[in-house]
């Protein structure tokens, strides 16, 4: 058992774990924070996206351990308090989920792949969105209104300055 | 504001899922929690000499471990399948004995062998593989057409040749004559290959057994939570149903695979009961891959007869479908009453005939994956239709043109009767969508870059809205097929409905709310949608086969009526005005043509308040209905896809696909849109990325997402889509369903579309790039072209 | 997962320390593929030493035509890095295919060298450039440092420190991707450096990463698509999957060394 503490959604947070525990494992049986979600063991549905330190990472291959002192925002704490962020917000509008098992780690990446096509300036074109969205697996929506959730939330998030979930 | 019939409303259920508060099943943990591990066959066929779980059970945290025969002797009872299939020399189907736990063969690997139970799920894991199982590997069988040959490997005893039945379907004599005097014969052999359905939530179960009560209570991942329950107790003997409760709480996806009611729940609330803890098992995907039921998996034999003005004169199929090691709940109906009874597509065939031959292998059950048989039957139509149009060099849409049915309803040779459509209209509109008549430019325009561009269609309908009971049964259905809903109306005129279909990504959280806010004009937010509880609806057969809308909503609108009625008369009584005189409109009832009103909720009060009724009627507002439909639907649909192949590799790219659907009356836009692009790309997924594989010794090599392909967001591009409508007459809202629709239509579109690109029709699904390279090859080299 | 000890060593001297203290420890990098391989219960190592909080381990630097990459470096990092993009772009656009955007937050260049998967993207332009590995104890040619799938020159304890890079003339990489797992099946990287012209092939050997002599030659003397096309590619050194047979790797091998010279920059 090792003693971990990180900031989870803004809180500071200490357990102590075994070596082996991951950080959705940390996330979901620790903290009982089961947003973030788990549907595969080889790291390619990207159910379990969160940010760690500002980038998407994927919780189930992290060890919580490795993470002492890291800042982790999850699912539950990209909202401003009621107020929802603008990618849950087009979520919503543009039926960007079906069953919604896919959908944290799905706006979880759209935040993050917003945000780094902010900085960089780049076009955050269909095309970009697509490739960026290859660690995520949807099965309900075709990623069609996914894409369209994005793509939206873009536009809104531009206005915003940089960051200003997190 | 409110939001009716027809409105895209936005989905009440989305916040908790963009928030990340839905419940889903792993995400409950009870008191006095404990997990499961399963010990697994890992060989696909092999007698079972002895378990010594000693090393298990002398490791931290292990509870319990539970073997087959200890279950079986505690009285639990073998699965069922649902269906009873007889073959056409009128013998019962032969199916093999399915244990929850094996008690002496395990026949595919993965089969559950014994249950571990620990305090935390790593524990159940690592003593999972410290339980030795003594076993005597035997001769396995993979593929279906193997399973027949002389010799195969037995997976079962009391099924002799692997032969579960041969059912016939249609009239023999008559197609063999029409196909003998035909002018031309289109032949054509087709695999249809084997799927793993993948919801993203993989399988769970939480179960509580009361001790004091005598209740469990199973939390689980099910498409139909009183099915389960019905199952588990009236065959499994798991509880009677007033001692068992079931939830499906939030359901990540379903697509089939979560309808039956597996080994791991039944050891899981049993185990519960041995161990006196709460017993807790998720699925890994790995073990989703190697133990839900798979999908699809048949071998094919089929001949299209043709006049010389291309109508169709005979159809003649011959189908193998693997159902794998055991007969799972609806395996036996989907190659059967799900597939030959749409044999005759959107086409007038005067003459078809079929077999279907069901086998057993050693390989996890093969059930209903989204569509269920009508993908099947589409795939294996369509590419005929295609194929013979570029036989007999004809424009593929005008050899289909020519066979439409156009008069309905239409009486197949294949037990349905059609009762609606314009097959013509929906593939003007796909045609005019995809603007085909710019595609020879199109496709001059990608030559000159090095790609060929093909253009490919599917024409297809299904039979949703499962299904009148009374039919069903007389084809073996064990269950009836009717849907509950009960409304309730509360004093301050919120309202709930109880619906015993399941949502587990539809949205009926809004969309049947939108049913109520169309008939009293209450706001969406105003109505709660209860389901997937058995302790709060009373009974529900659950969702599949696209049921929810024309036989789930047929019920809550047969529900809405009787309230209707009574609201109508506690509203007449205190406005002194006849019931026949009121409408309800914007959440009033109105006498017509006056300034006589009430409102909704007053309606709602008096109910409730009892102070001032008509004589004899009583207090409350809260009716009941069950719906058993007349028929089933029959969404049908224009489907056509547009890829480029790069010759040089191989790699096919969906570059345009577009879908024109009869879905009849549409309730929201939006999440019928949202049902076909997920169709769709499934079946893009089959067509081009999706196959199960195991190897000769029956071990999977298709076990996790590194081998099996999922589609992805660049695989795939933005659809566009167009509808009309033709309402189903055999509902009270003209629904026919849609949420199968994509995944039945589009393989034929697809593979239709690259076989035109490359010139050659001897490509199977899934069209991979190898396939396709080789496939080229082939066509190109000297000995094809001899 | 199998039970393990986690260590996080600040230095490099520690780290070897740790390296050594237990028999089957192993270092964990980025562990992108290491740790799903622990999930799977395919890898138990007793001890996993990650190497993240050595501060020489991290960071590029750039020095004229030579960029140095230290080995905890993330492939986001590589990808995003100006100066690799403007010295040896053909190396940032590689690092910017590898896996997707969140494994590339995690994944390093040295964790992806040293275990030398024969489908990663890494070992080709380690080997196409004709780069140096950097360990704790010696300095180690590419040529000499890639011994067949899994399999490198590192001994018991000695760990990457970085990958030392000599900008090309020109330099491209092609990758035809497995479409489930997203490696590559077959990965060609083309460099004309001042040594001549390398082609280092991963994904397609039966043996993981190589070089093609034959193109190597041909390109040498025409540096042209073209060039590729009197190749020989032998299917018998390639390896065969449900994905891809031999014949077709052999031929992949052909149209993606031909398509990574069009486009060297």
């Amino acid at each position: 058992m090792t003693k971990v503490t990180m900031t989870v959604n803004g809180k500071a947070q200490t357990r102590d774990v075994p070596d082996t525990t991951l950080l959705s494992d940390f996330l979901r049986e620790e903290l009982r924070l089961t947003g973030t979600h788990v549907g595969c063991d080889t790291s390619q549905c990207g159910a379990c996206v969160v940010h760690v330190d500002g980038r998407a990472v994927k919780a189930c291959t992290a060890l919580a351990v490795a993470l002492d002192g890291a800042e982790v925002t999850t699912i539950e704490g990209v909202a401003q308090g009621k107020e929802l962020h603008p990618m849950q917000v087009a979520f919503n509008d543009h039926h960007g989920l079906q069953c919604g098992f896919c959908t944290p780690g799905m706006i979880m990446t759209g935040i993050d792949m917003v945000e780094r096509y902010k900085a960089s300036g780049l076009p955050l074109t269909e095309e970009a969105i697509r490739h960026e969205l290859e660690g995520n697996i949807c099965r309900c929506t075709g990623y069609h209104n996914i894409v369209r959730a994005i793509e939206d939330a873009a536009q809104k998030m531009q206005a915003a300055p940089a960051a200003a979930a997190e | 504001m409110t939001d009716g019939i027809g409105a895209r409303a936005k989905r009440k259920e989305d916040r908790r899922f963009t928030t990340g508060k839905g419940k889903y099943t792993d995400d409950i943990r009870v008191e006095n929690q404990a997990y499961a591990a399963f010990v697994r066959c890992p060989v696909a066929h092999a007698r079972i000499n002895g378990i010594d779980a000693s090393a298990a059970l002398a490791m931290e945290g292990v509870i319990a471990v539970h073997t087959g025969p200890e279950l079986k002797a505690d009285g639990i009872g073998d699965l069922i399948a649902g269906w009873a299939i007889t073959s056409k020399d009128g013998s019962p189907m032969k199916t093999g004995v399915w244990s929850p736990l094996v008690t002496e063969y395990g026949r595919y690997v993965g089969d559950a062998i014994a249950i571990v139970v620990a305090e935390t799920q790593a524990q159940a894991r690592a003593a999972a593989e410290a339980v030795e199982v003594d076993f005597e590997e035997l001769p396995a069988v993979v593929v279906a057409d193997k399973a027949l040959e002389e010799g195969a490997a037995q997976v079962h005893e009391n099924v002799p040749g692997n032969l579960i039945y041969t059912w016939e379907l249609g009239d023999e004599a008559r197609t063999d004559a029409a196909m003998a005097n035909a002018s031309h014969v289109t032949e054509l052999d087709i695999v249809n290959n084997r799927l793993s359905p993948n919801a993203m939530e993989p399988r769970s179960a939480v179960a509580v057994y009361d001790e004091a009560e005598d209740h469990y209570t199973l939390y689980t991942t099910s498409q139909n939570p009183h099915v389960a329950r019905l199952v588990l107790s009236a065959f499994y003997n798991v509880a009677p149903e007033h001692k068992l409760r079931v939830i499906a709480p939030d359901v990540g996806g379903g697509f089939g695979s979560k309808i039956y009611i597996y080994p791991e729940e039944i050891a899981c609330l049993w185990a519960s009961m041995k161990t006196g803890r709460s017993v807790k098992w998720t699925s890994e995907r790995g073990e989703a891959f190697l133990t839900d039921a798979h999908g699809r998996d048949h071998v094919t034999k089929a001949k299209m007869g043709f006049d010389n003005e291309g109508r169709i004169v005979a159809f003649h199929v011959d189908t193998i479908a693997n159902l794998g090691a055991y007969a799972s709940l609806f395996a036996t109906v989907t190659p059967t009453y799900l597939y030959g009874t749409l044999w005759s597509g959107q086409y007038d065939i005067p003459a078809i005939y079929g077999t279907v031959r069901a086998v057993h292998t050693n390989t996890v059950p093969v059930d209903a994956y989204r569509g269920a048989g009508r993908p099947e039957a589409t795939y294996m139509i369509e590419r005929m239709m295609e194929v013979a149009a570029r036989e007999m060099r004809m424009d593929p849409a005008e050899l289909r043109r020519r066979n439409f049915i156009r008069e309905f309803p239409y009486q197949t040779q294949v037990i349905l009767a059609y009762d609606s459509g314009d097959f013509d209209a929906i593939l003007d509109k796909a045609q005019k969508a995809a603007d085909v008549a710019g595609f020879p430019e199109r496709r001059a325009e990608a030559e000159a870059r090095g790609k060929l561009r093909g253009l490919g269609y599917s024409t297809f309908i299904e039979a949703c809205g499962l299904a009148p009971s009374a039919a069903v049964g007389s084809l073996g259905a064990g269950v009836g097929l009717w849907e509950s809903a009960e409304v309730r109306v509360n004093p301050v005129g919120t309202v709930e409905i109880l619906t015993g279909a399941h949502s587990h990504g539809q949205g009926h959280e809004t969309t049947f709310a939108q049913l109520v806010s169309d008939r009293f004009g209450v706001p969406i937010d105003n109505v709660q949608i209860v389901h997937g509880d058995t302790d709060k609806v009373q009974f529900g057969m659950g969702t599949y086969g696209s049921r929810s809308g024309p036989v789930g909503m047929s019920a809550v609108m047969k529900a809405l009526d009787k309230v209707e009625a009574k609201a109508k008369k506690i509203a007449a009584h205190t406005l002194e005005a006849s019931e026949d005189d009121l409408v309800i409109e914007n959440g009033e009832v109105k006498v017509a043509g006056t300034d006589r009103k009430m409102g909704w909720h007053e309606v709602a009060l008096a109910a409730y308040t009892a102070h001032n009724l008509p004589e004899g009627l009583e207090p409350g507002l809260k009716e009941g209905a069950f719906f058993d439909p007349v028929n089933f639907s029959f969404p049908s649909g224009a489907l056509i896809c547009e890829v480029e192949v790069d010759p040089e590799t191989g790699v096919t790219e969906v570059v345009q696909f577009t879908a024109a659907d009869d879905f009849g009356t549409i309730i929201n836009p939006m999440i019928v849109e949202g049902q076909v692009h997920g169709g769709v790309t499934q079946g893009i997924g089959q067509a081009l990325l999706e196959r199960v594989v195991y190897d000769e010794d029956g071990q999977l090599v298709t076990g996790s997402y590194m081998d099996y392909c999922m589609p992805r967001a660049d695989d795939v591009p933005s659809y566009v889509l167009d509808h009309h409508s033709t309402p189903s007459p055999n509902n009270p809202l003209g629904l026919k369903g849609c949420g199968e629709a994509g995944a039945i239509g589009a393989p034929p579109a697809v593979i239709n579309a690259i076989t035109d690109a490359i010139g050659t029709d001897d490509l199977q699904m899934p069209a991979t790039p190898m396939a396709v390279w080789q496939a080229l090859a082939w066509a190109r080299s000297p000995v094809a072209a001899e | 997962m199998y039970p393990t000890t986690y260590h996080k060593p600040a230095s490099l001297s520690d780290a070897a320390a740790a390296l050594s203290a237990s028999d089957e420890a192993m270092v964990l990098a980025g562990g992108q593929t290491l740790l799903p391989t622990m999930k799977q219960r395919l890898a138990s190592p007793s001890a996993l030493v990650d190497i993240r909080a050595i501060p020489e381990l991290r960071g590029i630097t750039v020095s004229g035509a030579t960029v140095t990459i230290g080995a905890a470096t993330t492939h986001a990092e590589v990808a995003g890095h100006q100066g690799v993009q403007q010295t040896i772009p053909a190396l940032a656009c590689l690092a910017a295919g590898i896996g997707d955007p969140a494994v590339r937050h995690m994944g390093t260049i040295g964790g992806s060298v040293a275990n030398n998967d024969p489908a990663a993207d890494y070992p080709a332009a380690v080997l196409g450039l004709g780069a140096t590995v950097v360990t704790s104890t010696r300095e180690i040619a590419a040529d000499d440092f890639f011994e067949g799938m899994f399999a490198t020159a590192l001994e018991e304890g000695e760990i990457i420190t970085a990958i030392r890079f000599e900008a090309p003339k020109r330099a491209a990489y092609m990758k035809f991707r497995n479409p489930a797992s997203r490696y590559a099946i077959v990965g060609v990287f083309v460099a004309e450096t001042a040594a001549g012209v390398r082609v280092a092939v991963t994904g397609a050997g039966a043996d993981g990463v190589f070089r093609h002599s034959g193109m190597e030659e041909a390109l040498s003397a025409s540096f042209a698509p073209e060039a590729v096309d009197g190749c020989e590619v032998g299917e018998g050194d390639m390896a065969a999957d449900i994905h891809a047979s031999a014949p077709y790797r052999a031929h992949l091998v052909k149209v993606m060394a031909r398509r990574a010279v069009a486009g060297a920059v």
